[in-house]
């Protein structure tokens, strides 16, 4: 059986599986019932200064969007950091690790962006036994209108600045946690590097309107008349995320840099993508608040049936594995032809495909074949682009097949074996010369 | 007395609360989430299969799919533009063997989108809500066209020429309008009096007149209608049944199905409604279905339907046979009236032989009999034209009228649709179409 312990900068768990800083780590109840659960760790939510704690709305916080039968597809917030006092968490953490220390304890910490802030607030977290600490450069929302947050995540010279006052009062591992909210998201996260965090972690919410409640013409969710945009997540995020986890993982500045990822992971899969692409450990809020804390079996059940299919003994084993194979447009090989393949036996004949090509892409799918209705694909017109694929309802009835002799029917060139990309290409007028 | 012994026919079979049970909606209908959630399912086909094979083609993606964004009064828009009466038809469609058995997810998975009812959430939906008639009438033409029979047909018929702008009186036979909706489809389909909601919502659009009581060869001639109106359309339906031919047919207890039907319908009071203990129906259609479904649910005990042919060959469509056997009713094939036994005036049993096809095909019987106690018999072997009021006005096939493409009968002035015209399919939904076609004829040669 495969073993999903992970010792990420230091901090150990049973496995890579941690609850994110959001409602389901504001209190000890949830976090204990969390571990009972199975989660191998959570980072606490987001505890703000000494004294009076923020205050939250008192009508809706949340707002979603959702799939076919309801299925919740993100989910947007308004909610703020911790509104419960200081003390009472600080004690609950202690509590907490003290019953159950094979599991990770991370607190997510936000005051605002001052040395004396930082220094006051550290000690008090290094002192509950906590494993680590997390700085929330993220929230969009609410927090950001006050100098923290987002606005803080989105000015590298701060991250560096405030990582290099915790690494300076702090023994605990620093992770970042970064933004989307920004243009690059290299930039912060080389910041954070060389502020001298151990870690980052992303993403933390997109900012978002999820919808517009047509009746009184004001933003979802709706308080008392007026809305203000939120924080989005859940599964709609994740491909934003990847993109993300991707760009810091194969950056020539921050290569190696641990990785937490975080950003609709709903299941095994997803957080197998996330380590795929260098994450060591993922974290999850959304499923969890969908669900509840039993979705974790499924999680590292499914990872290690996969990775015992796989022959992957430890995490280690396939963490980053899809790093190098992420690359820019301009190396993607252009003499790799494919055709899409209908599988007659298996299509229900919805013509899905050929509307979606014949209105929108490149009339390569037939409709009407000898008066009868049917859907087969026309190479000499066909791109290769997948999107019948994509829109096919049926698993595996439209395939995208290499040709790797003879000749493309659509252009009539023969089939190059050899590896031609667009900065060889003899259209490219920046092309170099290609190599002999 | 040996016979109210050997038989046993009266009312009050059941508690009042059985009768209502067993007579409330057989389908019920989605609850809007239920509605979402299938909407859902609906893949929006490309020149989908469902839309191809309803008879009346609805739009039926684009109107699922407005149920799914949230708009069923739209959907209900949708539906009627092509199917004024869509709202009987998503209850008494066989959509098993129409838009549902070639939905591409029966083909995917064996579980159609319940396009049947979808469709009556959207017109329900709308008819709830009191809309506004969702069409307007065009500019008033000055032609007046004459509508024999207010049933599918006919209603459909009047109100697409009343939409393009004619004036249309309708003369129909019976007490109330709505035809076979009113008259012949269980009670359990269609519930609430759902059929002379319908009838109201289908004349708000404006310019029809109805005048009930008024038969066909009785108060009002075919030639005379012709002389008077511009044109005239003659949807009257199959007011005749096949009789089964043997001695003791005028028998107590030997009921026309379609009588039994209409009296059910009609019945204030299910309990007082007479029904025997051991039924014998005899059929394979939609009647004899409905007929032997209905006796049981009033309290029949045993209910047989005999059918001459095999199950192949039936009329009813496997799902409302099935429908038939989990009522309780049991299903007999290759089976042949041969005698009825009267006893005081009474039916008590049933004689039937066995058949089989012989070497060309053709039914024959084995000889070997089979005798069924009953205390009623429904006979449903088919409806039939009633030629009179037509003879001579327009040609006939077997009986029935014959329409070209556009259901124009041989008489310039006279269009016809409906179960009285020849090949069709005796279905609702396809004599909504023939009322529709014959309209845009119509509409077509009154313009010209």
């Amino acid at each position: 059986m495969a073993d999903l312990s992970t010792n990420f900068i230091g901090i150990k768990s049973p496995n890579p599986f941690w609850l994110a800083s959001a409602p389901p780590t504001d209190k000890a109840y949830n976090v204990e019932r969390a571990f009972e659960a199975g989660w191998g760790g959570v980072v606490w939510k987001t505890l703000g200064e000494a004294g009076p704690p923020v205050v939250n709305v008192n009508g809706p916080r949340y707002g979603a969007i959702w799939g076919p039968d309801r299925r919740l597809l993100g989910l947007n917030n308004i909610e703020l950091i911790t509104d419960r006092d200081l003390e009472v968490n600080l004690r609950e953490i202690a509590e907490v690790k003290r019953r159950w220390p094979d599991r990770a304890m991370v607190v997510s910490i936000m005051v605002p962006c001052e040395e004396q802030s930082w220094k006051a607030i550290l000690p008090r977290v290094e002192d509950t036994g906590a494993d680590g600490i997390e700085l929330n450069f993220g929230c969009p929302h609410g927090m950001s209108e006050r100098g923290m947050g987002a606005a803080v995540g989105q000015v590298p010279e701060y991250i560096q600045m405030v990582a290099e006052w915790c690494k300076h009062y702090s023994k605990m591992p620093v992770i970042v946690k970064l933004t989307p909210n920004i243009t690059d998201i290299r930039y912060p996260a080389r910041a954070a590097k060389a502020g001298g965090a151990d870690a980052v972690s992303l993403i933390n919410t997109i900012s978002s309107i999820v919808s517009v409640d047509l009746d009184n013409f004001a933003p979802v969710p709706t308080i008392d008349g007026k809305g203000s945009h939120g924080g989005y997540c859940g599964p709609a995020v994740k491909p934003i995320a990847l993109n993300m986890v991707a760009e810091i993982a194969r950056d020539a500045e921050t290569r190696g840099l641990p990785i937490s990822g975080i950003g609709g992971v709903q299941t095994w899969r997803d957080a197998a993508e996330f380590i795929a692409l260098g994450c060591g450990t993922v974290q999850v809020c959304t499923a969890a608040m969908t669900y509840g804390f039993k979705i974790v079996q499924e999680m590292a059940a499914g990872l290690s049936d996969w990775m015992d299919e796989k022959g992957y003994e430890t995490i280690a084993d396939f963490q980053g594995r899809a790093v190098p194979n992420v690359t820019d447009w301009q190396y993607l090989n252009l003499n790799y032809i494919t055709k899409a393949r209908i599988d007659q036996d298996l299509c229900i004949k919805c013509g899905r495909c050929h509307i979606a090509c014949e209105d929108t892409s490149h009339q390569a799918i037939t409709a009407m074949v000898d008066g009868v209705r049917h859907f087969e694909v026309m190479d000499d017109e066909c791109v290769g682009c997948n999107l019948c694929v994509n829109v096919c309802p049926v698993d595996d009835c439209i395939t995208m097949v290499e040709m790797t002799e003879g000749s493309d029917p659509r252009t009539g060139r023969p089939i190059d074996p050899r590896y031609a990309n667009w900065t060889t290409h003899p259209n490219n007028p920046m092309a170099k010369q290609a190599a002999e | 007395m040996t016979v109210t012994e050997t038989r046993d026919v009266r009312p009050n079979r059941l508690s009042d609360a059985a009768y209502a049970d067993n007579f409330s909606d057989i389908h019920p209908p989605l609850t809007p989430h239920k509605a979402l959630v299938e909407a859902d399912r609906c893949y929006f086909c490309y020149d989908a299969p469902c839309m191809t094979a309803c008879p009346t083609s609805i739009d039926i993606p684009m109107f699922i799919r407005k149920i799914q964004a949230g708009n069923a009064v739209g959907a209900a828009k949708t539906i009627f533009e092509q199917n004024i009466l869509g709202g009987m038809c998503a209850r008494v469609c066989p959509t098993e063997t129409l838009c549902e058995e070639v939905c591409v997810r029966e083909i995917a998975e064996g579980k159609p989108v319940k396009i049947g009812l979808l469709q009556r959430h959207a017109t329900d939906t709308y008819m709830e809500r009191e809309q506004p008639h969702p069409f307007t009438r065009a500019a008033p033409t000055g032609k007046k066209i004459a509508v024999i029979g207010a049933g599918p047909a006919g209603l459909s018929c009047a109100h697409k020429l009343a939409s393009l702008g004619h004036d249309v009186t309708i003369y129909e036979a019976r007490e109330k309008a709505g035809g076979l909706n009113e008259y012949g489809i269980a009670a359990y389909k269609t519930t609430n009096d759902f059929a002379q909601d319908e009838v109201s919502f289908i004349l708000e659009i404006g310019g029809i007149s109805i005048e009930t009581g008024k038969a066909l060869g009785r108060d009002v001639t075919l030639d005379q209608l012709a002389a008077d109106f511009d044109a005239v359309f003659l949807g009257v339906g199959l007011p005749g049944v096949n009789a089964l031919g043997l001695k003791g047919e005028t028998a107590a207890g030997v009921i026309d199905a379609v009588d039994f039907i209409g009296v059910l319908r009609q019945a204030e009071d299910l309990s007082l409604l007479e029904v025997g203990r051991r039924i014998v129906v005899l059929g394979g259609g939609m009647t004899a279905i409905d007929a032997a479904i209905q006796s049981k649910l009033l309290g029949a005990e045993e209910v047989t339907i005999a059918y001459r042919r095999g199950q192949e060959h039936m009329n009813a469509s496997l799902y409302e046979q099935e429908l038939a056997q989990t009522h309780g009713v049991v299903i007999r094939h290759w089976l042949a009236p041969v005698s009825l036994h009267v006893s005081e005036g009474a039916v008590s049993a049933i004689t039937l032989e066995k058949t089989r096809l012989d070497n060309t095909g053709k039914l024959a019987g084995t000889g070997e009999l089979v005798t069924l106690e009953a205390d009623q018999v429904f006979k449903a072997i088919g409806q039939t034209p009633d030629a009179g009021p037509l003879a001579g006005s327009v040609e006939l096939e077997k009986g029935r009228i014959r329409v070209s493409d556009d259901r124009r009968t041989s008489h310039p002035k006279i269009w016809a649709g409906g179960d009285c015209v020849a090949g069709g399919e005796d279905l609702t939904v396809v004599s909504v179409e023939d009322g529709k076609i014959a309209a845009q004829s119509i509409h077509k040669a009154l313009m010209a």
